[in-house]
């Protein structure tokens, strides 16, 4: 079987995608030379005139890409950093999320908006941002964090047949760190649904993005020490899957939960909101967030960006001391 | 506006260019609404509408900027001032009242947005919020859609002098200047951004001036008189569906009422301004016009007004007796469901 990269997964799936229906088209910064990351690389090439350079002007990009879905098209738009999407908040909170709310759904947008996000490229404090907390809080986008090459494939492709704003979520320092195989179509997938990939009887991480590899990591050390995790790829955050959250927080009574963005009002803080009310009588210790300071962004030193950043180390250290809670 | 040939078609009156079933149309259109508007502004009063905001003093060009598109094929992407102009779309007396009364049948929100928050994806009229300006780049965005699939429509996007300063009025123009996308920008420069005057938005005096600087075209229309409007809109239009490109029409007008029935202007408009332009108000200055030329008789347009002050009631009487939604309604419909698209 082939092994791709996340890039690889992305591009491929795109190109596919576009192959079949013409409606969709790509609209970005740099995206007609492939972008800075070279996710579109060749696509304007095969699909002339579907991938569509745009001003530096994020609210364009999403605004323009709400009218062409509400006409009938199937815009996917890029943002170049995560973190220069806030320049476009307006127009997906105040608009796309509300646009089927507010009509009761006579109008929708099957729209995708892509972004990089995260840190560990020494993209200091505006290239490393993580986005998922402010844009999880706003029912009507869904907002999807995908950590494989597969999941990469078949959540973009639910995104795209998606008939409601998707946010895609593209971890960066990922895009050629992480492998997989990766055989045929993209498979069918339901946006909304987590993974539990490793299951263990003593502690319950739950991750996504780049955590997630490092907290598989971490289990495999522990593995070696006694200690057996259970490791629940997140997947999505809008809709956010209630059910298998509690499942894996109920097989083990120790839950610990890890995201690079910062600590307060992360979205650790719902996570761990929804198992102490719903699974309390389950826990055996308190529900724990391994976090970034509360610091406004992520410094750009890599002393100071490894600080910043949870990993494998710190990852295995924050369950040695739940397990031993 | 553009020039008008001194040997008219049949049925076109030569000085309006304009058939008298159009015209009689504009009237009872622009008369329709203002009697709409006040008495929206009674329910309001009476504790019936929790609040309303108008568009009194700026029929003449919501409306002859509607007729002057496609209605069916062209797309408008309103603001919340433009009951004239969703009346010509397609919009009933009695769906006006429901959107007033946010009765669980209004067709634009269902009682979900304040009222004037205009939005029917049938008759191409695109929702909208309260937020300004973001609708500037949804009609971009419907007219490179367009664009991609070589669908010959407009696209017309309004909204008041004021929305002109956020950022994506500045967006909006760039782009469709730069793919020359078919779509018209209409300002209603109605004078006023809630208290603010012109002058504090903006130090040129035209809108209209700032087209050149994103290398679209613009020009200031007179929008008190609905057929210099529907003129200039039409011309532009036509140009538009032939792929030249977007332009920017500001229409000056006056907003003749508060901003809303939570304002009070008095604190802040001087009352000798207010006298002068209500005597410009559109809806007469367009009677005494037609009855001048001869057009119409003084009894033909007093039928017109009775027809619209009948209208207007049994749209009252019939809105108010609608169901309210229910505490539940609101929920459903945060999603789209795939079955559903």
């Amino acid at each position: 079987m082939p092994e791709m990269t996340v890039i690889e997964a992305i591009r491929s799936t795109l190109a596919e995608e576009m192959a079949r229906d013409d409606r969709i088209f790509i609209m970005g910064e740099d995206v007609e030379a492939g972008g800075v990351f070279r996710v579109t690389d060749g696509l304007s090439k095969q699909f002339p005139g579907r991938i569509i350079d745009s001003p530096l002007a994020e609210s364009s990009i999403i605004g323009l890409s709400i009218g062409a879905a509400h006409y009938g098209m199937r815009p996917i738009a890029e943002i170049q950093f995560a973190d220069f999407i806030h320049a476009g908040f307006d127009q997906l909170c105040s608009e796309a999320s509300r646009w089927s709310y507010r009509t009761r759904g006579d109008s929708y947008l099957p729209m995708v908006v892509r972004t990089p996000w995260g840190g560990g490229v020494h993209g200091g404090q505006h290239h490393s941002q993580s986005i998922e907390a402010y844009y999880g809080h706003i029912p009507g986008i869904k907002v999807v964090v995908p950590s494989f090459p597969a999941d990469y494939r078949s959540l973009l492709r639910a995104a795209i047949a998606d008939p409601n704003p998707v946010l895609f979520l593209e971890h960066k320092r990922t895009y050629r760190l992480v492998r997989q195989e990766v055989e045929g179509a993209a498979a069918e997938q339901v946006i909304g649904k987590s993974r539990i990939t490793r299951r263990g009887d003593d502690v319950t991480v739950i991750a996504w993005g780049l955590m997630l590899h490092e907290t598989l990591a971490a289990a495999k050390t522990l593995a070696g020490e006694g200690i057996e995790c259970t490791v629940v790829d997140l997947l999505s955050v809008q809709p956010l899957d209630r059910e298998t959250i509690l499942e894996a927080a109920r097989m083990t009574g120790k839950v610990l939960v890890v995201h690079e963005d910062t600590l307060t009002g992360g979205f650790g803080a719902e996570i761990a909101a929804l198992i102490g009310e719903h699974a309390f009588e389950h826990l055996d210790g308190p529900v724990r967030r391994l976090a970034g300071p509360d610091i406004p962004s992520m410094p750009y030193h890599h002393a100071m960006e490894d600080f910043f950043m949870p990993d494998a180390k710190k990852i295995a250290a924050a369950i040695r001391d739940l397990a031993a809670y | 506006m553009s020039s008008v040939s001194a040997e008219s078609p049949a049925g076109l009156i030569p000085e309006y260019h304009l058939t008298r079933e159009r015209l009689e149309a504009m009237y009872a259109t622009m008369v329709l609404a203002r009697k709409l508007e006040e008495r929206m502004l009674t329910l309001q009063r009476q504790g019936q509408a929790p609040f309303i905001i108008a568009g009194v003093g700026q029929e003449a060009a919501q409306v002859g900027a509607g007729m002057a598109l496609q209605v069916g094929t062209d797309y408008i992407a309103p603001y919340y001032r433009d009951l004239a102009m969703n009346l010509v779309f397609g919009m009933t007396a009695r769906e006006a009242m429901l959107n007033c009364l946010a009765k669980i049948d209004d067709p634009n929100s269902f009682g979900r947005q304040m009222p004037a928050h205009w939005g029917h994806r049938a008759r191409h009229v695109v929702t909208q919020s309260s937020v300004v300006a973001t609708q500037l780049l949804h009609a971009a965005g419907i007219a490179l859609g367009a664009k991609l699939r070589n669908d010959p429509i407009v696209v017309l996007t309004s909204c008041g002098e004021g929305s002109t300063s956020r950022g994506d009025f500045h967006e909006a123009m760039n782009f469709a200047a730069i793919h020359k996308l078919p779509v018209i920008f209409f300002i209603e420069n109605n004078g006023y951004a809630i208290t603010e005057k012109t002058e504090k938005a903006m130090a040129t005096e035209h809108v209209a001036d700032r087209a050149a600087g994103y290398g679209l075209r613009g020009q200031v229309v007179d929008g008190m008189d609905v057929v210099a409007v529907y003129h200039t809109v039409k011309a532009v239009a036509d140009q538009a569906r032939r792929g030249h490109g977007p332009y920017l029409i500001e229409a000056k007008c006056y907003r003749l009422w508060p901003h809303s029935s939570d304002d009070d202007d008095t604190r802040y408009r001087p009352k000798a301004e207010l006298e002068e332009w209500t005597r410009k108000d559109p809806i007469t200055v367009f009677r005494d016009r037609l009855i001048e030329d001869g057009v119409f008789s003084e009894e033909e347009l007093d039928a017109i007004d009775s027809k619209a002050t009948e209208d207007v009631r049994d749209a009252t009487q019939w809105a108010l007796a609608q169901p309210d939604p229910k505490p539940e309604d609101a929920l459903g419909f945060v999603f789209k469901e795939a079955g559903d698209a």
